[in-house]
Formats: structure tokens, C-alpha cells, sequence
């Protein structure tokens, strides 16, 4: 069992394809409202994306169309040159994907540390829970998880005790843990100061490489400091992509978002 | 540390906090008082004791599936009474001749036995029937249920129209389940005589014997993996599906476990009690076996065995002085606990400790508090 995790901790550097995700052409339809509406996107191993749009611009959906979360109406997600469009959540995840939510996901009854070890498993059925006891390797990969993510010395406190910044911090850290080849990270910087920010940006600049990360967020500073593609969706659509600089100059763009900063106005 | 009690970290009850060392010699004395009992008390207090103690195992159960699963179960009388009935079935046949019929099948015209009451005739079928059968019921009926994601409030009520449906039953099939009387008047169990001391005095052992045995086996599961694990699907179901687990298994197990220790409780309070009916396994007992693990802690062990004590000492003091005002009595409780004392009796120990007095009062009783 050792030698298997270590050969799939090692794994994301042996590609059969450079080709990891192919979002093809999905419509997710809420009773009429198209919230992805035949959108298309394809990433590669290792690689950065950034997903930005106005509010409702369906990113957060193309991220529930991914992980299972809700079903594509049609289209097909192709995962490591598989359909994973109809497979189950948890599923989804054993395959190498993994979410952190908009809200922070965190176990609030369990330790920071137990927090990781739960997601650093990687036996994840139910009966491998009975052994007592934890592989080394796992206990490596969370003490070192814990150092990255400056938790170590809360390590015993309920996440549930931590401020909100941490638990950001806490479940990028799970996402991490759990060696996924592809991580969606949905505003991981929400309610974070300009510091911790920077802070998070860097830490995701580490994590390309060896993971493929799609990041959703707003934040233009932000967006500079990950400095990687950018696609730019509109109500369900793929508007425009580029790097962050052809995007901040693209007249589609600023006119989508300019739209709604009129809306904006508006509200107050 | 109080705090991680509510939270449901695995070291919790009274023994919460306290130094290594102590809380395993207050429980080896507490055991060592209690299987000292049959020269202690009485034998009508020994065999109240006893009842008490089997009907210890299902609130245990439930400490796993309802305090560390979150699953609120109201049909544990259902496993209980499985238990109860497996056991009783081979008592009245194993006291008839060949060809007889028991008493109340006579009385209701029957000339043959059903089929499913057949291979109870054998010792090894019933008592693998009293954990097997409600075990087997649990697993598919929760399976099916928590597959198509359905808990809280609905599998509540689902448990308790199962609770109906079973007490219904009994009572509608009446030439084959003895009806609202249930199965009684039981002579031996596997050839020895249920009438002597000895008898009385084995079975409690088994029974104490038991609930230290599941005490044990429960906080092991409840401190692995297992136990983080269903903590962890308790508190957000959700996270730990898209952490790459399946929490339908999970809390399967959990359900499952909880009961055998019902069917298990039911069996030895039949033994006990020398009789089962209706009356033990429908929707009014499933409600207090969860009000015994309230009052106790739900998520204490040796929280839900005091509570299952406390109430059931009181039921028989309250309901013999006042027959009437049981129920009111215990609704009164119920009320009280959930709104004044969320962590029940366990709770109470554990909270104490932050208090001045509570913690001289904690180190009295058990030594040095962390």
C-alpha cells in the first residue's frame, strides 16, 4: 500500500497526456435557466487557470458540473481521458479532483490536525478505517501541510475555534492533502486582508506543478499576483481568454463588467 | 476541554480531561462494586439492576449512532424487541413435547407451527437470531434509506412509523406473536432453570459481563479512524463526500451496530424480565430509550449507562407512588435537559470542572484534573 501512494504521490509527474480536464460543451439547466450554457474549457497538468465572470456567470457552477455537485443537462466532463460526467461525488474526488468551497469547508468538531488526516488518507473505504494507526507517509504530508499553511502550532484546536482567514487557509490545506491532480478553488482569498492575500496567492504559485489548480476569484490584485491564464465566462458562456494584462485591456470584457458596476450603482 | 466534550471528541463522559490512570481505577471499582451486587442488594433490586444494565447496551448503541453519527433514531424498540422475541420464541418451544403447540397458539386454533418459528427450536438459531436478525433488518432497511441521502427529521420519523408498524403487528398477528400479551411465562434457557438464585445471579454477570465488553469495544471504535470519520459525516456530510468518502457506509455501520446492541439489550431483558410484548417495543419505549441517552450524554458512554440508571430507578419509583404521572414526569426531563443541559449528565461532570468548586469537587472524587 506504501509503495502504491508514494508511485500516485509521484504520479502527477508521469502524464500519459498533457491533456488533464476537458470540460465539453455542458448546459446545466435549472428549470429553464441556463447557469452554463454549452461552455468548453480544456486544462493541461500542472497548470494555472483563473475563472472570472460577473456574478452569475455560472463559474461556481462549472465547479459543481466538475465535482458532481450538480449534473450537466448535456455535455460530458472528460477527467484523465475519462467520462466522469455521471460518476458519484466521492467518485469524482478518488479519481483526483478536489473542492474547496466558497464558504470554508471545514469540520468544525474535529482538530486541524484531524481535519488533514481525513483528507490526507488515501484509503478513503469505509472498511480501511478500522485499522489503527497512521501510514507515516500521511503523517509527513500533514505535518508538512501544517508548516505551509502556518497552523502548526494550533494544530490540536477545533477548526471550529479558528478565524475565518485560517480556515481558508485550513481547507486549501484538505485540498491539498489529498494529492488530487486538480484543484478547484472557489474565492479562496473571500474575507482575507491584502496580506494574507499575497500570502495565498504564493502559496498557490507552489501548488502548480505538481497540481493543476482552477482558481474562481474577483480580486484584480489578486489575479495580477497568480499571473496565469485567465478565461472570462458571461451568463453561462466562455467570453474571452488570455493573460491577465490582455484581459484587464479587452473592451468584451470591461463591457461585461462594466455592466454590472452600473448595476452596482444602482444597488447603493 | 469541556468544549471538545460538546464537540464530540472521543475522550468524552465523565472521565473527560482527567489524568490517565485514575478514570481506569474508578472504573475497575465501580465494575468491582457492581458484580458484587447479588450480595449487596436484593434479589428484586439485583434483577431491576439487571434489566437496567441490558437496556445500558442499546442506550450505548445509540451514543454511537444518534451523539457520534447524528442519526436520531426513535425505532430502537423495533431491535430491541427482535432480540427479545428471537429469545422467547426458543424459551416457549424449548419447554414443549414434541408435536405441542404453545399455549396461546392452541387457545387461538392453530394446528401447526408457522415456519418461521421453526428453527428457533434450536439454541444456536435464536441466539444467533438476536443479534443476526435485527442486525440484517438494520443494515438494508438503513442502507436503503441513507443511500438516497434521506436523515435528520425524516429518518427520525421513518424509524418511528417503523416502531408503529412493528408494535401493530405483533398485536394484529396474534395466533403466531401472542398478541398484546406478548410471550411469557419462560422456564428454563438452554437447559437451566430461570426460578433459582444461581440462575438470576449468572445472568446479571452476563449482562455486567457484557456492558463492559461492549464499554470497551465501543470507545475503541469511537477513538479510530472510524470514529473521526463519523464525527466527521455527522458535522458536514457534504465535505467528506467531496473529500472522496462515501458516507452511506458509514453511517450503515454505525446504525447496524446500534442494532445488535438493541437486539442484544432486548434478549437479556427478556431473560430478565420473563416476559416481552408489544408494550416494550413501540413508539412510546423507542422515545425513552433516546430520553435515557439524553439525560445521560449523548455523547458519553458511560454517560448513557448512568442515564439509563437514573430514569429507569426513577420510572420505578415514580410509577409505583404515582402510577399516573410517569410520563409527565419524564417529559418534564426531557424538556429540562435539552433546554438546561444539552450534554446531559456527562455534560454536567464535564462542566463542572470549570468551575472553582466543580474542579475541587472533580479532584475529590477522581483525583488530579488536568
Amino acid at each position: 500500500m506504501n509503495a502504491q501512494a508514494t508511485a500516485s504521490h509521484i504520479g502527477t509527474t508521469a502524464p500519459a497526456s498533457t491533456l488533464l480536464l476537458a470540460v465539453d460543451g455542458v448546459t446545466v439547466d435549472f428549470d429553464g435557466f441556463k447557469a452554463l450554457n454549452g461552455f468548453s474549457l480544456t486544462l493541461d497538468r500542472g497548470t494555472l487557470r483563473v475563472l472570472i465572470g460577473p456574478n452569475g456567470a455560472g463559474k461556481s457552477t462549472l465547479c459543481d458540473a466538475i465535482i458532481g455537485r450538480v449534473r450537466a443537462t448535456s455535455g460530458r466532463v472528460i477527467f484523465k481521458d475519462q467520462d466522469i460526467t455521471h460518476l458519484p461525488e466521492h467518485e469524482i474526488v478518488r479519481r483526483g479532483i478536489c473542492r474547496k468551497f466558497q464558504t470554508p469547508g471545514v469540520l468544525p468538531g474535529l482538530s486541524v490536525v484531524d481535519n488533514l488526516m481525513i483528507a490526507a488518507k488515501r484509503d478513503r473505504r469505509w472498511w480501511s478505517t478500522f485499522r489503527h494507526g497512521v501510514a507515516a507517509e500521511e503523517k509527513a504530508r500533514v505535518a508538512d501541510i501544517l508548516e505551509t499553511i502556518g497552523l502548526a502550532d494550533r494544530a490540536a484546536a477545533p477548526a471550529g475555534h479558528l478565524a475565518h482567514g485560517e480556515k481558508q487557509w485550513l481547507e486549501i490545506g484538505m485540498v491539498v492533502a489529498t494529492r488530487a491532480d486538480l484543484l478547484l478553488l472557489d474565492e479562496p482569498t473571500a474575507g482575507m486582508g491584502p496580506a494574507e492575500t499575497s500570502q495565498t496567492a504564493a502559496l498557490i504559485r507552489r501548488l502548480v506543478g505538481q497540481h493543476a489548480v482552477l482558481v474562481i476569484d474577483h480580486d484584480m490584485s489578486f489575479l495580477e499576483q497568480l499571473d496565469a491564464r485567465v478565461t472570462v465566462m458571461h451568463q453561462g458562456q466562455f467570453l474571452k481568454e488570455g493573460s491577465v494584462a490582455a484581459i484587464r485591456a479587452d473592451a468584451d470584457v470591461a463591457a461585461v463588467y462594466l455592466g454590472r458596476a452600473k448595476e452596482d450603482t444602482h444597488h447603493g | 476541554m469541556d468544549m471538545s466534550m460538546r464537540k464530540g471528541t472521543p475522550l468524552s463522559g465523565p472521565l473527560a480531561g482527567v489524568t490517565l490512570g485514575r478514570p481506569m481505577a474508578l472504573s475497575l471499582a465501580v465494575v468491582a462494586l457492581a458484580a458484587l451486587a447479588p450480595w449487596l442488594v436484593s434479589a428484586y433490586e439485583l434483577n431491576l439492576l439487571a434489566r437496567f444494565l441490558a437496556m445500558a447496551l442499546l442506550a450505548m448503541g445509540l451514543v454511537l449512532v444518534w451523539g457520534q453519527g447524528g442519526v436520531l433514531s426513535l425505532g430502537q424498540g423495533v431491535f430491541f424487541g427482535l432480540g427479545g422475541y428471537a429469545i422467547a420464541m426458543h424459551m416457549k418451544l424449548a419447554a414443549l413435547g414434541d408435536g405441542d403447540l404453545p399455549d396461546f397458539m392452541v387457545w387461538s386454533g392453530l394446528d401447526a407451527l408457522p415456519w418461521w418459528w421453526v428453527p428457533f427450536k434450536s439454541p444456536l438459531v435464536a441466539i444467533l437470531g438476536v443479534v443476526l436478525v435485527p442486525g440484517v433488518v438494520a443494515a438494508l432497511f438503513s442502507w436503503a434509506v441513507f443511500r438516497r441521502r434521506v436523515g435528520g427529521v425524516y429518518f427520525a420519523l421513518i424509524t418511528q412509523a417503523l416502531a408503529l408498524a412493528f408494535a401493530t403487528l405483533l398485536i394484529s398477528q396474534q395466533p403466531s406473536t401472542g398478541g398484546f400479551n406478548g410471550l411469557t411465562d419462560f422456564q428454563t434457557v438452554m437447559g437451566v432453570d430461570l426460578g433459582t438464585p444461581a440462575a438470576a445471579h449468572g445472568l446479571y454477570w452476563l449482562t455486567l459481563a457484557l456492558v463492559v465488553g461492549v464499554f470497551v469495544a465501543l470507545r475503541a471504535l469511537m477513538t479510530s479512524r472510524y470514529g473521526t470519520l463519523l464525527r466527521a459525516i455527522r458535522d458536514g456530510e457534504n465535505r467528506i463526500r467531496f473529500l472522496g468518502y462515501d458516507p452511506t457506509p458509514f453511517k450503515v455501520v454505525a446504525f447496524t451496530i446500534g442494532a445488535v446492541l438493541a437486539g442484544l439489550a432486548g434478549a437479556l431483558f427478556t431473560l430478565h424480565a420473563g416476559v416481552v410484548s408489544p408494550a416494550l417495543v413501540g413508539v412510546v419505549p423507542s422515545i425513552e430509550m433516546v430520553i435515557w441517552v439524553a439525560v445521560g450524554g449523548r455523547n458519553s458512554l458511560a454517560g448513557a449507562i448512568a442515564g439509563t440508571l437514573a430514569v429507569n430507578l426513577a420510572k420505578d419509583g415514580v410509577s409505583s407512588a404515582f402510577p399516573d404521572l410517569w410520563l409527565y414526569a419524564l417529559g418534564l426531563v426531557f424538556v429540562l435537559v435539552v433546554t438546561l443541559l444539552p450534554g446531559g449528565l456527562a455534560g454536567l461532570v464535564a462542566d463542572a470542572g470549570g468551575t472553582t468548586w466543580g474542579r475541587r469537587l472533580k479532584t475529590l472524587i477522581m483525583g488530579e484534573a488536568k
